[in-house]
């Protein structure tokens, strides 16, 4: 079934065809759409789920992780300020091994308040134990809010699917809806391997010494290095049913490229277009879509820019004191490339708070970095269009 | 001074009829009358429409975090004992996400004012039931959180040991404008509960209906008897006026630490001759 629906609803769909259990959630823009609509579908019985409308993000995910260690589906939404609140409960959920699944709207954070778009909220969890998963459109996000929980579910690991405020949370766009029976096919009930069962007690959460919390750590660690190949399975069984799949990366218009773009969300689509008419010109470029942030798709990556002279990373956020997020961690996985194939890796930090990102912008990124021939990477990031 | 000497620029946002534009002229009036100058004003809140206000009023005006207006006034006021330190807010930002924190300002007993403009509903958000919707209204209009019992913020305030608790409408000025003085001058925390009506998200008789289930305190209450306080506030219907105020002795036993209003750190802290060994 297609029907045109907006991003927000996009992500309520997937949640409903996924059969979540309990959902919790506290309302705060541009978010408050997914779980409204899914207050609905419990409310008028469209889904059985349990819905639990609390008083704070902190409770929203205290609610999930306490809904999910005894096996049941959780499901939360949250935004910006809501995430950073969370940010406690990302590491139980994390390191609890939890398999909920999120959804967070990529919304600037305070101050000043700003409603609109940047990834810093997000990007500020990357080291919760989180998978992030950032969409480029009203189709990817349904379809990865799916996939989402089988991932989740395979390794016990939380998932957060990522969008940009407004620009996916409020458009609306034409979307296959793929039907409950095929979706219960693709996705069975949850099986907790481990969960709270009072036929089988166990404790939960309690003290853990030097002795053996690092052992825990590894597991963890070892859980993410499987979210790749897992990833992969699952899109690819997905494809094999519904005829798409997206992959963690996605090389476009590469092959023979001497410049490449590296985007993740929106700015993508963007992007593509302006690839699109620079190939029309006869100018090399390409485009590489990062959807899959945390496990950092290192492998994947070198794969896609490895003897691509020059690349420009398009980041919508920042961290203070050292640049753009995706930039400084692309840098981080070609290093190993022998030198004669590894590209040129300059940073682009934009569209901050919201700020448009055009065709005109991601051109002069590309002039930029096209019309350089220095062989060093550059010592700093360029701020586009900052005001004096 | 006059009351519109102490608003900015600024034109509100809120919806023509919000019951908060009542709470703003009210609080210029309050603290024309206690003739409380801008630059000895500092004015705190969270998030919500109510959440807005500090930047209409000439003051040292933050537009903090959802729910942290409370701790975050509480650090000003210390740092600065002299600033007359009004929070405001709404039910959302004070009853739901940041009510964890009202208890231990009460009991902290700093020299803060907060006022709740409480509208019964998430407004900024667009009409989802906030902690004070009633039930009825809840399962009328199909809100989320209709099994939810509706909470009882004066009883609350009062149980954790609020000095002075106040409730006023956001539709009666000359009362407001009494009770946020009141409330200013008290020298330890209080509260005042101003009912708000929202001509958005709530029926739009809904300040109409707050009103008729209101009543003011009578002459003979007696403001420092904490049972009667408590007997009032339980009955269903809306007291109007001071609800309970401790005597002012009481105050000066308790409020020491906050009292100490001379304290500013350059001096306190700068000039200290620090131990040697």
């Amino acid at each position: 079934m297609k029907k045109v629906i907006v991003g927000n609803h996009a992500v309520s769909w997937g949640v409903s065809l996924a059969r979540a259990e309990v959902i919790a959630a506290y309302p705060i823009t541009p978010q408050t759409q997914i779980v409204e609509e899914l207050a609905e579908m419990c409310d008028d019985g469209r889904l059985a789920a349990k819905f639990i409308k609390v008083e704070s993000e902190h409770s929203a995910m205290a609610a999930c992780i306490g809904a999910s260690a005894t096996g049941v589906r959780a499901f939360t939404a949250t935004s910006s300020q809501g995430l950073l609140l969370m940010h406690e409960l990302l590491h139980w959920a994390g390191l609890g091994r939890l398999p909920i699944v999120m959804a967070d709207i990529n919304r600037a954070v305070a101050p000043g308040w700003n409603i609109w778009t940047d990834q810093n909220d997000t990007l500020a969890q990357r080291d919760t134990g989180w998978v992030q998963l950032y969409c480029e459109n009203n189709q990817e996000v349904l379809d990865t809010t799916i996939q989402a929980f089988a991932l989740a579910e395979k390794l016990s690991l939380p998932v957060m699917i990522v969008l940009d405020a407004f620009f996916l949370s409020h458009t609306s766009e034409p979307v296959d809806i793929p039907s409950p029976a095929e979706v219960d096919a693709f996705l069975p009930r949850r099986d907790a391997a481990l969960k709270l069962d009072t036929r089988d007690p166990h404790a939960f959460g309690a003290l853990t010494t030097p002795a053996v919390y690092m052992e825990m750590r590894k597991r963890q660690q070892e859980a993410f290095d499987q979210v790749p190949e897992t990833l992969r399975l699952i899109d690819a069984d997905w494809d094999r049913r519904f005829g798409r799949s997206w992959g963690a990366v996605e090389s476009y218009r590469t092959s023979d490229a001497d410049t490449v773009l590296v985007t993740s969300g929106t700015i993508t689509s963007t992007a593509r277009y302006v690839i699109n008419e620079r190939r029309e010109r006869g100018e090399k470029v390409g485009l590489v879509k990062i959807k899959m942030f945390r496990p950092f798709p290192t492998e994947p990556l070198r794969r896609a820019l490895a003897g691509i002279p020059k690349v420009a990373v398009l980041d919508r956020n920042i961290s203070p004191g050292h640049g753009g997020i995706f930039a400084e961690e692309l840098r981080s996985a070609l290093y190993d490339l022998p030198s004669a194939r590894r590209p040129r890796v300059d940073g682009y930090v934009l569209g901050l708070g919201g700020r448009d990102v055009t065709p005109e912008v991601i051109g002069e990124c590309l002039d930029a970095t096209r019309g350089n021939d220095s062989s060093a990477n550059a010592r700093e990031d360029l701020w586009v269009g900052v005001k004096p | 001074m006059k009351p519109k000497d102490l608003r900015t620029e600024l034109l509100p946002v809120w919806c023509t009829g919000c019951g908060d534009f009542g709470v703003l002229k009210g609080l210029t009036q309050a603290l024309s009358d206690l003739e409380i100058a801008p630059e000895k004003l500092a004015v705190i809140s969270g998030i919500g429409c109510s959440s807005r206000l500090p930047g209409y009023v000439k003051a040292y005006s933050f537009n903090t975090i959802h729910g942290r207006a409370l701790p975050i006034a509480s650090g000003l006021k210390t740092a600065r004992p002299e600033l007359t330190t009004v929070v405001v807010g709404g039910d959302g930002d004070g009853f739901s996400i940041g009510l964890g924190h009202l208890p231990h300002a009460i009991r902290r007993d700093i020299n803060l004012t907060y006022i709740v403009m409480d509208n019964g509903i998430y407004g900024l958000t667009k009409g989802q039931a906030s902690p004070t919707t009633e039930l009825e209204s809840k399962r009328t209009r199909g809100l989320a959180g209709g099994d939810e019992q509706p909470l009882n913020p004066v009883l609350l305030v009062l149980s954790a040991g609020c000095g002075f608790v106040a409730r006023t409408h956001a539709g009666n000025m000359p009362h407001m404008r009494e009770m946020m003085k009141q409330a200013i001058e008290y020298p330890g925390f209080s509260f005042v509960h101003v009912l708000a009506g929202c001509v958005t998200y709530q029926p739009r008789n809904y300040s109409d209906q707050l009103l008729q289930r209101s009543y003011e305190l009578p002459a003979e209450y007696d403001k420092s008897d904490l049972g009667a306080a408590i007997t009032a506030v339980r009955d269903g219907r809306f007291a109007l006026g001071v609800i309970y105020k401790r005597p002012l002795e009481e105050v000066a036993a308790t409020a020491g630490a906050t009292a100490d209003e001379d304290w500013t750190p350059p001096d306190a802290v700068l000039k200290q001759d620090l131990p040697t060994e």
